[in-house]
């Protein structure tokens, strides 16, 4: 655990200087949200076309910057110095650990323009937050692993949200559903099924990448 | 302490790269792994810490008595090669401080300004890194190298890049290395073979 | 001449048993209550998805069969059956989408069924991509096994999450929802046999890859020592 975190700080203050994987999703974010808005214009839109847009714009701007943990290192060839100096449990936690905490902030900024551009209320923000928290554990997971497995393939353009995509599906499908009834509904118990899916989700994801990124990472 | 190796082979394709590799080296001796380029020598080292599986073979790093395990390996074992970077975005001193906090070792900042100051590196400790020239980095290879104090250190063309000032520190960290532990290098180099106590060709 | 025939015996009796399902599809099942003649493509449609279950449940099971024992063999095992499995999966999402055409008017509409294949394609298409883009036998081997393990840990979610979203007009294709058969004991002899005789084909079809893939390995590992 320790370990983990001296990676996964290793990996911010290298963010801090490059600012490449925070860039990248960001400002695809914000681009992706103006687009939307822009092409929408004045027209208002109903709350369950706004909740897809939503999950749209999150699981692309992951995707943007996912790949970048893994790509880094073995684009400037210190995968195999890692390897050397660290378990490949410590080093999944500490990636998986950064991407989460990378898309957390970009939803923290994200989220409350797209609410403000849209002008919309949320009917049960704590139950939205829940949602949008527990998506991001799901879509880092299944992130992180997609991530480490497209950077030892040769060519990575595409092929990061062609193989990601199938297994994201879930959080998206699952956010979408739970983000239409937050917007419109406060009861509670209407979310506790789909709330409950989305964490078994997140815990069998999590679960299978810690136990498969060792064969991925070590050759 | 003993390092012992027994009919390492490895294909790639099906095509074979290493056949039937052994040897033994105890502590205070060196082996030179010498071949052709493309001969596997590269491959070897790799097998050899584990960071590439072997088709076949066992590996037996013996210390104190006890036989410690291929997956326990990068505790003991320490590599310096072309294809191992440092971080760019990274000082000299925050890379060596990072390898100091994942293997826990103690009284770090004393002893990365040692390191740094034996492989020659003085006054630049807190330079980043991309702001090196090749040989410098080479230099700080071996400092990230040897602040673990690694039992069998692993050289893989050992003095390429480097100046006459920098072969000098090589050679010396060498000459210790031989002397206390074990050294296995992989080289072509006519003159880095004076450290060799076997020399062991490597060739598919 | 005898025991070649013998030998070859069974493969006569798949084809006489397949002619038949052909046969009986369209002379032998009569049609349902107040439906069309294209419900006859359900004697094709349901073994060919399911025949593409089956297919990727094995390409798993090699796949982690590889991680254990790091054999290529179980690599282009698992290979061979997602190629298997991705030609049925074509063949039921194109008679599933005929078939919606003529019974709800559309090709496609995003109903349950249709978005679970869909999603099997998607993944069987991404394993092929992965594969493209790898160079190294070993590593290709390694990491699209993995990726295939994943990919099987989450289709599960999609049978249970997508039908809670949208409401399928999917008909139950043995059993309905009271637990009664649908199908007379006609329709059920045809489509159970159709059924067993595309199980059969497809392990038939997945002996011929393995014996080919095995005789390939050799064959390289010959030309290897000669060189």
């Amino acid at each position: 655990m320790h370990n983990s975190f001296t990676i996964f700080l290793k990996d911010i203050r290298q963010e801090l200087r490059s600012k490449a994987a925070l860039n990248s999703i960001l400002l695809f974010a914000i681009v992706t949200l103006t687009a939307i808005s822009f092409s929408i214009g004045s027209f208002a839109l109903n709350t369950d076309i706004l909740a897809a847009m939503l999950w749209i714009i999150i699981l692309f701007s992951a995707l943007s910057g996912f790949s970048h943990v893994f790509l880094k290192e073995e684009e400037s060839r210190t995968a195999d110095t890692l390897k050397l100096i660290a378990s490949p449990n410590d080093i999944f936690w500490g990636k998986l650990l950064f991407n989460l905490v990378l898309l957390l902030l970009v939803l923290f900024i994200i989220v409350p323009l797209f609410i403000a551009v849209f002008n919309f209320d949320v009917k049960n923000p704590g139950m939205f937050i829940i949602t949008i928290a527990l998506g991001a554990i799901g879509l880092s997971a299944g992130g992180t692993i997609v991530a480490a497995i497209i950077a030892k393939a040769s060519s990575r353009g595409a092929l990061f949200s062609v193989l990601a995509f199938p297994i994201l599906l879930p959080v998206i499908i699952l956010g979408i559903t739970i983000t239409r009834i937050a917007f419109k509904k406060t009861e509670i118990v209407l979310f506790i099924p789909e709330i409950q899916a989305l964490a078994a989700y997140c815990v069998i994801v999590v679960t299978a990448a810690a136990l498969l990124f060792e064969y991925i990472w070590n050759d | 302490m003993k390092f012992s190796v027994q009919g390492i082979s490895k294909s790639f394709n099906f095509r074979e790269v290493l056949k039937d590799i052994s040897f033994s080296v105890p502590a205070g001796k060196s082996l030179a792994l010498t071949g052709h380029n493309g001969s596997g020598k590269t491959t070897l080292l790799r097998i050899l810490c584990n960071l590439l599986r072997a088709d076949a073979g066992k590996m037996v790093f013996e210390k104190h008595g006890n036989e410690i395990k291929p997956v326990h390996f990068k505790n003991h074992f320490s590599l310096v090669g072309p294809y191992l970077q440092l971080y760019d975005e990274l000082t000299a001193f925050e890379n060596l401080e990072f390898l100091a906090r994942l293997k826990n070792i103690e009284d770090t900042d004393n002893k990365i300004y040692e390191i740094i100051n034996m492989t020659g590196l003085k006054g630049r400790a807190h330079d980043f890194v991309k702001t090196y020239s090749s040989g410098m980095k080479q230099r700080l290879k071996y400092a990230f190298a040897l602040l673990s104090e690694p039992d069998i250190l692993f050289l893989d063309e050992p003095t390429s890049n480097l100046d006459k000032q920098g072969i000098e520190v090589v050679y010396n960290i060498m000459e210790e290395q031989k002397a206390k532990k074990i050294l296995i290098f992989a080289t072509n180099d006519e003159s880095d073979l004076k450290f060799a106590d076997g020399i062991i060709s490597v060739n598919a | 001449m005898n025991s070649k025939l013998i030998n070859y015996s069974w493969q006569f009796g798949l084809f006489i048993l397949l002619s038949l399902v052909i046969i009986g599809t369209y002379f032998y099942a009569p049609l349902a209550k107040g439906l069309g003649e294209y419900t006859r493509v359900m004697y094709f449609h349901v073994p060919a998805a399911w025949v593409t279950v089956v297919a990727f449940f094995m390409g798993a099971f090699y796949s982690f069969m590889y991680l254990r024992k790091r054999d290529l063999l179980f690599d282009f095992y698992a290979e061979a059956a997602s190629q298997l499995g991705i030609i049925f999966c074509i063949l039921a999402t194109i008679t599933g989408a005929l078939w919606a055409k003529e019974s709800w008017g559309a090709y496609w509409n995003w109903d349950p069924r249709q978005t679970s294949i869909f999603i099997l394609l998607l993944i069987y298409g991404a394993y092929f991509s992965l594969r493209s883009a790898i160079e190294q036998n070993e590593t290709k081997a390694r990491l699209s096994a993995v990726y295939s393990l994943l990919a099987f840990i989450t289709v599960p979610f999609f049978i249970f999450i997508i039908p809670r979203i949208y409401e399928s007009l999917h008909p139950d294709p043995l059993v309905n929802t009271e637990g009664k058969l649908k199908m007379n004991a006609k329709m059920l002899t045809v489509f159970l046999s159709s059924l067993g005789g595309f199980t059969i084909v497809f392990f038939w079809l997945m002996h011929l890859k393995k014996t080919f893939i095995q005789l390939s390995i050799k064959l390289q590992k010959l030309t290897d020592q000669e060189n």
